[in-house]
């Protein structure tokens, strides 16, 4: 089966390499937590599969396609979500979803079904006509949570999606994209709350300076680190420190 | 430094001329500090060109020597008073910032700190940045006019500074005014367009009356015509104190400050206690339920392009600061309009100033829009991150500008073209190079920033700003020049294809 994303030597430099030689495969319909430390280099990566920057070197591909040969053809299975909601203050949420829908060329009145039912399970019904001006942080990110569904992408890539939300919100965030995984989508998600990744990523990935540390479920996770039972916040910070050790080293 | 008592009103004035200062260097340099010495030699320069400019106009007339007599009170009365109202929409513009602008507010507003204090010392620096803009403008002349004529015209120094009291107390009362009618939902535009028109109502209407009654574009033609000059009261007359002062009455010049001053401790008295309720209950209306938009019954089929571009739209006439911004620009057609009118059926003669008019207004009102659909993206990456090629949404975007500047000039091209169809066609292929030639640059040059920073767009790049004024200008001067029918016209042309090819070559170089 082809994978959803495969990254093969994926460099990006700044000041410094954000991202350093990072392969990284995920298959298709699997829940993905990728993990790192503040500057690891996640967002970068997500940022270069969803196009947003070019690497230095390396190849992306998106379920079988280049994303870097064929961008567009790329972008098409792609929705991004970041922890900034990209969302139009002076747009309504229906204005909004039928602008994104344009944006990926989807037939008006299929776009329109999805807008409703979306607009309706993410609890925005009473505000579908009114200005995304004034919204809450919870409210924006559902706006544009639904934005990034209405086009039915096959790869859902989530930047610190629940940054900022209240209870309410985050639950309803994370039911949406388990039901999405269990509809065939794959859903790639960087977040700091360890518990999340550790409840809902079928397989979590540690990034730690720009490179690819460690790779698999949370019991092959456990075992490469040698701690039976410890919690996935344990794992990750030992994982961290062994990484830095032998950068230091290095 | 002399050191303040925390929370006193020489201690926040302090901390307000630092920001003040801060900024001013940031959007002279552009955040580069080495730039510095650059800037104060290109300051030097620009002020030692204004100044000659300044010799030329007044020259003539001081040589002839300068009497107080009706119509000279009358021109300097005329010429303060279109000052003046420039300088009460600024000020207006600088009080609505006050209210609806968050920066510093949350801060001070949440400390123990006297907020009336703050508020009267920005009340006051609103006053100080009126007239400081005011007296760089008027500057060279009084300087020269104290050169060529004595320096008793040094007293008019003291006028703009009453000028600028005045216009800031004005302001500061006709903003709570709109605040506790029409509350703080509706202030903002209505402030923003009462700014817009007092900024633009009487040079507008000066400038009607020009046209109207001495066939000619120059309001200084007017206010010296004898037709006004005879309407005015006689050289007696109080009307005429503040311009005795900028002469260099002392007695005067002591009334008309002393009022300015005292009308601006009043307001600060009155309003700067008042000033902190209405900033909260303006900041009330960010986190405000947002505006019910009248809403269709579905989703309208469109490409890619067309959905990009019907965004464009609904942003452009969603977006209060633009309106206002806007409105402005539109109002100053309105003497071409009036012009055309007048002139109706004329091939040559007074029409043909329609041509660069027009031209130019394209042009600067291209760049503004363009600057707000490309570099004001509220969501970049979503678009970014959609199946479609960058060059494709950068020509949706295009289209956008394009097409509203197509919509804003039609009616005064099409009557224009009923008129005299020759100079509609210049001036249509004018407008369209005009408006191309601002919104290229603005590609050139976009860089990501907040819609709200529109009125700050020239900070982040003056080359670009430069560029986009150079062009419509030199595509202004083709046109006028081709419609006068001159092969002049070419070399004015080539300057203009020359500033973009210049410009395209300094284009920073985007990296990912």
């Amino acid at each position: 089966m082809t994978p959803a994303l495969e990254l093969a030597g994926l460099t990006k430099c700044f000041d410094r390499p954000a991202v350093d030689q990072l392969d990284l495969s995920i298959r298709a319909g699997e829940f993905h937590a990728l993990l790192g430390p503040n500057g690891a280099g996640k967002t970068t990566t997500l940022r270069m599969v969803a196009g947003l920057l070019k690497p230095d070197a390396g190849a992306i591909r998106v379920f079988g396609i280049d994303a870097l040969s064929e961008p567009v053809e790329a972008k098409r299975v792609i929705a991004w979500v970041s922890d900034e909601p990209m969302i139009y203050d002076k747009l309504t949420p229906f204005e909004y979803l039928e602008f994104v829908a344009g944006l990926w060329s989807i037939d008006a009145a299929t776009a329109e079904v999805r807008a409703r039912s979306l607009i309706d399970w993410l609890g925005l019904g009473p505000n579908a006509h009114e200005r995304c001006q004034g919204f809450s942080k919870g409210m924006r990110q559902k706006v544009a949570l639904a934005g990034a569904l209405v086009h039915e992408p096959r790869l859902i890539i989530l930047d610190e999606p629940l940054t900022g939300l209240d209870a309410g919100s985050a639950r309803l965030v994370k039911d949406v994209l388990v039901e999405r995984v269990r509809d065939g989508a794959t859903v790639i998600m960087t977040t700091h709350i360890l518990e999340v990744a550790e409840r809902m990523a079928e397989r979590i990935g540690v990034i730690s300076n720009g490179r690819l540390i460690a790779e698999g479920t949370l019991e092959e996770l456990r075992k490469r680190a040698g701690k039976g039972d410890h919690s996935l916040e344990d794992i990750f910070l030992d994982l961290v420190a062994e990484e830095a050790q032998e950068s230091d080293a290095a | 430094m002399i050191a303040a008592r925390p929370a006193t009103l020489a201690w926040f004035a302090r901390h307000e001329i630092a920001l003040v200062w801060r900024d001013w260097l940031s959007m002279m340099t552009a955040g580069k500090r080495r730039r510095e010495p650059l800037v104060a030699l290109a300051v030097l320069v620009i002020v030692g060109l204004v100044h000659l400019l300044a010799y030329a106009v007044v020259a003539p007339a001081a040589q002839a020597g300068i009497a107080p007599d009706k119509a000279t009170l009358a021109l300097v009365t005329g010429s303060a008073f279109l000052s003046w109202t420039l300088m009460l929409s600024q000020a207006m513009e600088s009080v609505t910032r006050a209210f609806y602008a968050r920066a510093d507010l949350d801060l001070i507003l949440s400390s123990p700190a006297s907020a009336r204090r703050l508020f009267a010392i920005r009340i006051g620096a609103i006053a100080l940045s009126t007239t400081a803009l005011a007296t760089l403008l008027a500057g060279p002349f009084v300087n020269m006019l104290a050169v060529l004529d004595g320096p008793r015209w040094l007293a008019a120094y003291g006028v703009l500074a009453a000028m600028g009291a005045v216009s800031a107390a004005l302001a500061v009362a006709l903003c709570v005014g709109l605040f506790r009618t029409l509350g703080p939902k509706r202030t903002r535009l209505a402030a923003q367009i009462a700014a817009a028109v007092v900024g633009a109502g009487f040079v507008i209407g000066i400038q009607a009356a020009a046209i109207l009654y001495t066939g000619s574009f120059s309001r200084l033609s007017f206010l010296r015509s004898e037709a006004f000059v005879a309407l005015m009261p006689d050289a007696a007359s109080l009307l005429w104190g503040p311009a005795r002062a900028a002469m260099g009455d002392l007695g005067a010049l002591a009334a008309v400050l002393g009022g300015g001053l005292a009308l601006l401790l009043a307001a600060i008295v009155v309003f700067s206690a008042r000033f902190g309720e209405h900033v909260v209950a303006a900041s009330g209306v960010a986190f405000d339920a947002g505006r019910r938009q009248r809403h269709r019954a579905g989703f309208r089929q469109a490409s890619t392009r067309r959905a990009l571009r019907r965004k464009e739209w609904m942003l452009l006439a969603r977006d209060p600061w633009l309106v206002s911004q806007t409105l402005m620009q539109i109002l100053y057609l309105l003497p071409p309009a009036l012009l055309l009118w007048r002139y109706y059926g004329e091939e040559t003669g007074m029409l043909l100033i329609l041509v660069p008019v027009l031209v130019m207004a394209a042009g600067q009102l291209a760049g503004g829009l363009a600057w707000l659909a490309v570099s004001g993206e509220d969501a970049p990456d979503l678009v970014a991150s959609a199946p479609i090629a960058a060059r494709a949404i950068i020509r949706a975007k295009v289209e956008a500008v394009l097409a509203a500047i197509a919509v804003i000039v039609a009616p005064l091209l099409l009557a224009l073209a009923f008129a005299t169809p020759r100079l509609a066609a210049v001036a249509a292929l004018g407008i369209a190079l005009s408006a191309s030639s601002a919104t290229l640059v603005q590609i050139w040059f976009r860089a990501q920033a907040k819609r709200s920073s529109f009125r700050r767009r020239q900070v982040s790049s003056r080359m670009a700003t430069l560029s986009e004024a150079f062009s419509s200008i030199l595509w202004a001067g083709t046109a006028g020049l081709a419609a006068a029918g001159t092969w002049f016209a070419a070399f004015t042309a080539a300057a203009a294809l020359l500033v973009l090819a210049a410009t395209w070559a300094i284009r920073p170089r985007k990296a990912d």
